[in-house]
């Protein structure tokens, strides 16, 4: 376990930012305690301090996960974000997106979000911006990235894909071995 | 023989008349003598015995300075000076030394400047650096401790020091030991071993204080090298090169080694919260300094919502006037429209604006 450096740190405030925006800061400085994150086997873990105390007694080989795992780093030092930071994203998410309850099932298989399955989008959603997804009773489901702008989505037709499937909570089944 | 009667003429009357005079001549040698010994001055000399210095605070009269007899004027105020000074060398207590009389000199009075520069403090050794973080003071100890195998007293180290343990001549084998081993040789190569490492480090410590370069383990010459010393310094001489070993060839048989380079250095896993706190504070604020004002999908947006707006109110106006075409011409340019402007919405630059229709 080691604390993330300047340049990973900063690939991940950039990707996080692009689904909460500038909102990380209520993620660094939190009222209720010092949290941080750390970097164990390429994964990126989120923590209060009183765990990384305890956590410091389990040796490298032994030690599986930590706090909440938030994504992990790729071989070319790349920040790809798993589901399993969907908690913390969910409350402070700029741009969300509700989706009907039909199509939630397949959002959940991993599949991309069409304009049939849209039910409501923020306004002011730009092309490629990380949103989270919701189901229409407000449970979060996932995150994606918006294919099209909110102005663009009102004008395509309803077989194009709106929203990019990125991570959604089926993938604790589906993926179960590797989410740490 | 000629030459000799007037020689012995002149010495017998030289003879007769010099006596009177010869002894006029003591008289008063003996009476300037006395005369010589006292020297009255205005104010008092004062001595510093110690450096045989003599120092005269009267006033040097200038008219008879002045009056061409400067030699004769000085020479006879350093006769004088140096007889009351003489005068002061017989006061002092004496001692005979291998059948001379000497005076003993007290110490020295006057302060003499110093010839070369003071020497500068030595930097601490590395011992003393962490006895100073440390807080550990040095304790006095002994001199002589008692020994009470040979009963006696004895230093504390170096010869006949009291528990020399390479002189015992017994050692029991311990239980971990191998059997075989010769115990007393391994003590005798532990102690050299202590005292070569201790002159490693008195001999860094004064390379250190006089900032001087050492090379590292192994790259200084020594006689028996082991391979890998030797491989060692063949690698940082390789390296040694302008281009920093880049264009060096190998041996036919040799490898490039792959793991040079520095080991990357990570902060501690706890460190100082707050300051990591600070850090990626300040991180976000420079990211948030870095991102562009204007937004430019927002500038599209915004576009092609007024242009959605032209389009409504243009096809409002023409319902009245085309009816049904005035409703396909509307669809076509909104269909049209949207297409278009997606493409082009994507890589688009606000001051593109004449690509709308």
């Amino acid at each position: 376990m080691r604390p993330l450096t300047d340049e990973e740190t900063k690939t991940m405030f950039e990707k996080l930012s692009k689904y909460i925006g500038e909102n990380i800061k209520l993620l660094i400085d939190r009222p209720d305690g010092t949290y941080c994150f750390r970097l164990h086997n390429d994964r990126v873990y989120y923590m209060s301090e009183k765990i990384l105390k305890l956590a410091t007694n389990i040796s490298r080989d032994k030690l599986v996960s930590v706090g909440t795992c938030f994504g992990k780093f790729t071989k070319t030092q790349k920040f790809r974000l798993h589901i399993t930071a969907l908690d913390f994203l969910a409350p402070y998410a700029k741009f969300k997106v509700w989706v009907k309850p039909g199509s939630e099932q397949s959002f959940l298989y991993g599949n991309h979000i069409m304009k049939s399955g849209l039910g409501r989008i923020t306004e002011n959603t730009a092309q490629y911006q990380g949103v989270v997804v919701y189901s229409m009773a407000d449970v979060p489901l996932g995150f994606g990235v918006a294919a099209k702008t909110t102005q663009e989505c009102r004008k395509v037709d309803p077989m194009s894909i709106v929203v990019f499937h990125q991570a959604d909570i089926g993938e604790y089944i589906r993926s179960e071995d590797t989410l740490t | 023989m000629w030459g000799r009667k007037p020689r012995c003429v002149i010495r017998t009357k030289m003879a007769s008349c010099s006596f009177e005079d010869v002894l006029a001549k003591a008289e008063r040698d003996e009476a300037e003598k006395l005369k010589g010994i006292t020297v009255s001055k205005e104010l008092d000399l004062e001595f510093d015995p110690g450096n045989l210095l003599a120092f005269d605070k009267n006033r040097i009269d200038t008219r008879e300075f002045k009056d061409c007899k400067r030699e004769d004027f000085l020479r006879s105020l350093a006769r004088d000076n140096t007889q009351l000074l003489i005068n002061e060398m017989w006061k002092l207590p004496t001692e005979r030394v291998e059948e001379v009389i000497v005076a003993k000199l007290p110490d020295p009075t006057t302060l003499l400047p110093r010839e070369k520069p003071a020497p500068k403090p030595k930097p601490p050794t590395k011992w003393e650096q962490f006895a100073k973080l440390k807080g550990i003071q040095k304790k006095k100890k002994t001199n002589l401790v008692w020994d009470e195998v040979h009963k006696e007293w004895r230093r504390r180290w170096g010869y006949k020091r009291a528990k020399d343990d390479t002189k015992e001549w017994l050692i029991e084998v311990p239980e971990n030991a191998d059997p075989n081993e010769d115990q007393f040789n391994k003590r005798n190569k532990a102690k050299k071993e202590r005292v070569a490492r201790n002159e490693y480090n008195r001999l860094k410590n004064i390379a250190r204080a006089q900032k001087i370069k050492v090379p590292g383990m192994g790259l200084a010459p020594t006689p028996r090298q082991s391979k890998a010393e030797l491989a060692q310094a063949v690698n940082v001489a390789k390296i040694s090169t302008a281009s920093v070993g880049k264009f060096q060839d190998n041996l036919p048989k040799e490898k490039t080694p792959k793991n040079t380079g520095r080991k990357r250095k990570f902060q501690p896993l706890i460190g100082d919260f707050s300051s990591e706190k600070q850090k990626q504070l300040d991180l976000l604020k420079v990211m948030d300094s870095k991102k562009p004002r204007l937004d430019v999908t927002k500038a599209v947006n915004k576009q092609m919502r007024e242009e959605d707006m032209e389009s409504r109110h243009k096809n409002k106006k023409d319902f009245g006037k085309k009816g049904r075409r005035g409703k396909m011409s509307g669809k076509g340019k909104g269909k049209a429209g949207g297409k278009g402007k997606g493409p082009k919405g994507k890589g688009r630059k606000p001051q593109m604006k004449q690509g709308k229709r």
